[in-house]
């Protein structure tokens, strides 16, 4: 066991890091954290730089345009992030969820044909996995595909699709076997997000922003070779997509509260309340889970290294972060004061809190609800007998 | 980077579980906490093992020995002698206690009124030292730092104590000889210290999980396995979480230590902070989940629940060890 960087990746850092200050502009480090939805020409071009300076897809195989590093190097790479509080890339989905379900399940021409421009910015993926009567219940999914010559032929309705409206492409799970018991009857499309037929309506959050959306789908059609395994194959390669959105968001989840408990931090120093010992108290144990966070994703590190693939365990990550991200932006909702009531101007920071505070309620739901997830540990990890 | 043990360190935990697996079923526990309190032989095939010379290697070997001797509840003075009187410098292979505590000075670094003369003779009452009746020496903290001890040179008073197989006493020391010991950075021993003690408390919060699920396996009310009612299994799923992150914690804090690097003393603050909190917390979920039996004397959980409290309480529980992160994390706040 050794947690110090080996040789190489002590180089890679190193070179991360001066990178990060040749091409990070000036004024983004110190710039107050923005508030809401992302600015998406300045999410397209800084990934875009991000690609030329080989920083996207570190883990994938160099002959679809990756890094062709170990997971390591990936890990790296968002704690150098986090330190530079630099952006992220703009193809959360593409990067977490549709490239790799592509590289584990795609044809040669399918990988040939999206992995590069999901890499460098130009395509942007989202995910049609919920719907209005299927959430969690993700093998309950009703929107039908239906072969016509050539094509499937989409009809239905898909829920909280981040980045819809700006995504050219989509995994869609859809049912294309009614008769077959219920998670044996999909299939995993991947559509065209600008094909006719294909319509996006903005879902205003708690916070005011439109950041998911709505996607109804009417007589689209998508070519019949656009698809992910075989038709029925749907749920087991949905589960490939959940495990790798699961298992290696670990360390963008530690980059995220690392910049979280920074940011309080400040927020307490600014407003004296670091001088409380209820407060102190409660942001040395953000501290702490920070750090448990850190080390439990090296951990995990050990499996994924050995298996190629995250296990189930990744779900502690998911679970336990979003947990105590609600608990941190909730005690900066408090240091914030009566304040934190008002939005933008004149609300501290900008309302930067009060939005985050806010949109933390989703985390437990996104990407797996925290029911869910400790449904996941009891069965698949700790083997009690299903709930359900 | 590498995040796995070494082949050696893996063996050296698999064996530990074994051993202890075997030579220490749950009725014999019972027997030796509810009897003397520690088995006599334990010793001797430690020392067979090599588990003293293991610890001795280093934080991380000590902490995968530490870990299986709190899942086994090893009746055995392995946590004092390793975890605790080997970071002030004494000999691992002979097993030795560390009596700190004094009237007025429950925590290491406290001032202490226990003295030592010029022929190194010395004299004080040292208060809830553990495992007295199972080892041969002891440390003692004195107003010229640590010395070593002979327990048959001193006074022994035991007092009734809620874990059976650490019990506590009273040291008295009048013009007791004593050795030196190396000298030995303070802060860097209590960090051991810590390290050692969430590395047994993992342990402790692993076999009560384990017990928990197992029971939640097993138990049927209304026609139903109790571990498929989620108001069950997710308060075992949370008890889970808390051991793999002090686990993380400790794995950290202990690699930090043999590393020399810096961040070793925090480390080992947020791993003791987390861990016997952790601890403690899956206790009670273990004992709800077994529901009235859990409650009784015959269930070895309340053995493991009484460890995981002595843990916790030892050098302060959770909000001591953050008072330590926040004055990193913030600066000292003035008096």
């Amino acid at each position: 066991m050794d947690f110090t960087d080996t040789p190489e990746e002590a180089a890679f850092r190193s070179e991360l890091r001066a990178w990060f200050a040749a091409n990070l502009p000036a004024d983004w480090a110190d710039r107050p954290p923005r508030v809401g939805r992302e600015d998406v020409e300045e999410a397209r071009a800084w990934s875009r730089r991000l690609y030329d300076g080989g920083y996207v897809g570190i883990t994938w195989p160099k002959e679809y345009g990756g890094g062709g590093l170990g997971h390591t190097f990936q890990g790296i790479f968002l704690e150098e992030q986090a330190r530079a509080n630099a952006p992220g890339h703009i193809g959360v989905i593409g990067l977490g969820m549709a490239g790799p379900t592509i590289i584990a399940h795609g044809t040669p021409a399918q990988k040939e044909r999206y992995l590069q421009p999901l890499l460098q910015g130009t395509e942007v993926w989202c995910q049609g996995f919920s719907e209005p009567g299927s959430g969690s219940d993700l093998g309950g999914a009703r929107t039908r595909a239906v072969l016509d010559g050539d094509d499937w032929v989409v009809n239905g309705q898909k829920v909280w699709s981040s980045f819809a409206h700006i995504a050219d492409f989509c995994i869609l799970v859809v049912r294309t076997d009614p008769d077959a018991p219920k998670h044996r009857g999909l299939s995993y499309l991947i559509v065209d997000m600008h094909a006719p037929g294909v319509e996006v309506r903005p879902l205003v959050q708690i916070t005011g922003d439109p950041e998911f959306n709505e996607v109804f789908f009417t007589d689209v059609r998508v070519p019949r070779d656009s698809i992910l395994g075989q038709p029925g194959d749907g749920w087991t390669v949905a589960m490939t997509t959940l495990l790798h959105e699961r298992g290696t968001m670990g360390f963008s989840l530690t980059a995220h509260l690392e910049q979280g408990v920074n940011q309080l931090v400040k927020l307490a120093k600014e407003t004296g309340a670091d001088r409380d010992p209820l407060v102190r108290d409660q942001l040395a144990q953000f501290w702490i889970d920070l750090q448990a966070l850190r080390y439990t994703n090296y951990r995990s590190l050990a499996g994924v290294a050995e298996t190629g693939v995250p296990g189930p365990e990744g779900s502690i990550s998911k679970l336990f972060w979003s947990e105590r991200n609600q608990a941190l932006t909730k005690l900066a909702q408090q240091l914030c004061g009566p304040a934190a009531l008002l939005a933008d101007q004149g609300a501290v920071w900008d309302g930067f809190w009060t939005y985050q505070q806010l949109r933390s309620r989703g985390n437990t739901i996104e990407a797996g609800t925290s029911e869910i997830l400790r449904n996941i540990l009891a069965e698949r990890v700790l083997g009690l007998p299903r709930s359900r | 980077m590498d995040y796995a043990l070494t082949d050696e360190q893996a063996m050296l935990r698999d064996a530990a579980r074994e051993w202890l697996r075997r030579s220490y079923p749950d009725d014999r526990l019972a027997e030796i906490a509810d009897g003397v309190g520690t088995d006599p032989r334990a010793w001797a095939e430690i020392t067979r093992m090599g588990w003293a010379d293991a610890a001795a290697a280093g934080s991380v070997e000590t902490a995968v020995l530490l870990e299986q001797a709190g899942y086994g509840l090893l009746p055995a003075p392995l946590f004092v002698t390793v975890g605790l009187a080997a970071a002030l410098g004494a000999d691992a292979s002979v097993p030795t206690t560390l009596a700190w505590a004094e009237d007025g000075a429950r925590y290491l670094g406290d001032p202490v009124r226990t003295t030592v003369d010029g022929d190194g003779r010395v004299s004080g009452t040292k208060v809830l030292v553990p495992d007295l009746a199972a080892v041969t020496h002891a440390v003692v903290t004195t107003t010229a730092g640590p010395r070593l001890v002979a327990v048959a040179d001193a006074s022994v008073t035991a007092c009734a104590s809620i874990d059976g197989t650490r019990r506590l006493g009273e040291l008295v020391l009048d013009g007791t000889p004593s050795q030196p010991l190396p000298a030995v950075e303070p802060g860097l021993a209590r960090a051991k210290m810590l390290t050692a003690a969430a590395a047994e408390a993992v342990g402790v919060a692993q076999r009560v999980v384990d017990l928990a699920v197992e029971h939640a396996k097993n138990r049927e009310q209304f026609g139903r396995i109790i571990g498929t009612y989620q108001g069950v299994s997710h308060k075992i799923a949370d008890a889970h979480v808390a051991v793999e992150l002090a686990r993380s914690l400790v794995t950290w804090a202990s690699w930090a230590l043999d590393a020399g690097d810096p961040a070793s003393v925090l480390a080992a603050h947020a791993a003791k902070s987390d861990a016997g909190s952790a601890a403690v917390r899956a206790c009670e979920v273990a004992i709800q989940v077994h529901g009235g039996i859990g409650m009784t004397w015959d269930s070895i959980l309340h053995r493991y629940y009484k460890r995981a409290q002595w843990l916790q309480a030892f050098e302060g529980g959770a909000p001591r060890q953050r008072a330590v992160v926040a004055d990193a994390l913030l600066g000292p706040v003035a008096p």
